[in-house]
């Protein structure tokens, strides 16, 4: 069973990269873009049975800086 | 007094810090790989130096804050010995949860090397004792991830008790409150994002970072 986890940066804090791949955007003449942020994307490859419990646990000492990012997990 | 200088996969200013610290107590540290469990006894300094641990995966400092040797840090530092966090370092503190909030990439997104000025926002701690109070020193920094971030209750907290240690005097990177380095709580773990291993012998041209390590000698 396999497992993607989705790392964004909080609400209200700074997005660096976002911001430059919004200008960035805007260079090339795309208008109509509000805003990006920037996140990113990991898939775990899991053992039958691992529980939700313990993805969560997963995140929240390695794969995520709680401190300034959020995460969300899908089972795929 | 006794020091140890951590190295993990990708360190670059170890050897650096190493001579700081032995210019500074006459005794050459320990240098202890990542994957040992345990510090040489009687360690009384740890120093956490700067590079890109593990090339930066993930976060930077995120995998060196899980290394096997960071829980013999940890257990160090809630002994009250000293831990000094350099760059890289003062990011591995904070993965770790040695030190709080966090340091992401700079605001202005490119890589800032250069010598900035630096006020010493506390003069009392064992690191900045031997600085004057309000002092300016210019140190230089090298860091695409120096922005600190903290909630406005941890700022608040760690103004309100004097643990910033040192402030940016110019904007560099978009940290927090212009903070450069914060103290822990004990007042014995420091991480700071500018190099004072790079300023701190007269063939460097400036010795501002040198008071750190000449009063961490005589703390102990």
């Amino acid at each position: 069973m396999k497992a993607r986890v989705t790392i964004t940066l909080k609400n209200g804090v700074l997005d660096p990269q976002g911001k430059a791949i919004h200008h960035a955007l805007e260079g090339l003449g795309f208008g109509g873009v509000n805003d990006v942020r920037a996140g990113k994307m990991i898939e775990l490859d899991l053992a039958d049975g691992t529980t939700d419990p313990e993805i969560e646990d997963m995140c929240r000492k390695l794969l995520a800086n709680t401190v300034i990012e959020n995460f969300r997990i899908e089972r795929i | 007094m006794k020091t140890a200088v951590i190295v993990f996969p990708g360190s670059n200013c170890d050897r650096d810090l190493a001579v700081a610290f032995e210019q500074a107590t006459g005794q050459a540290p320990h240098m202890v790989w990542h994957q040992e469990t345990s510090l040489p006894d009687g360690i009384d300094l740890i120093g956490v130096p700067g590079g890109f641990s593990y090339g930066d995966y993930l976060r930077s400092g995120a995998m060196a804050a899980q290394s096997p040797v960071m829980r013999a840090v940890s257990d160090a530092a809630a002994d009250g010995r000293y831990v000094l966090g350099i760059c890289n370092g003062f990011q591995v503190l904070t993965e770790s949860g040695l030190l709080p909030g966090a340091l992401m990439r700079n605001a202005g997104i490119s890589f800032v090397c250069r010598d900035v000025k630096l006020t010493v926002a506390n003069t009392q701690s064992a690191f900045t004792n031997l600085y004057d109070a309000g002092e300016d020193i210019v140190v230089p920094v090298a860091h695409h991830d120096g922005n600190y971030f903290a909630d406005t209750a941890t700022l608040d907290r760690l103004e309100g008790e004097g643990r910033v240690a040192f402030r940016y005097a110019e904007e560099v990177n978009g940290s927090a409150r212009n903070i450069a380095g914060i103290l822990n709580e004990g007042g014995n773990v420091l991480g700071m994002m500018p190099h004072p291993e790079r300023c701190s012998e007269d063939a460097h041209g400036r010795l501002d970072g040198k008071r750190i390590f000449d009063a961490l000698a005589k703390s102990a």
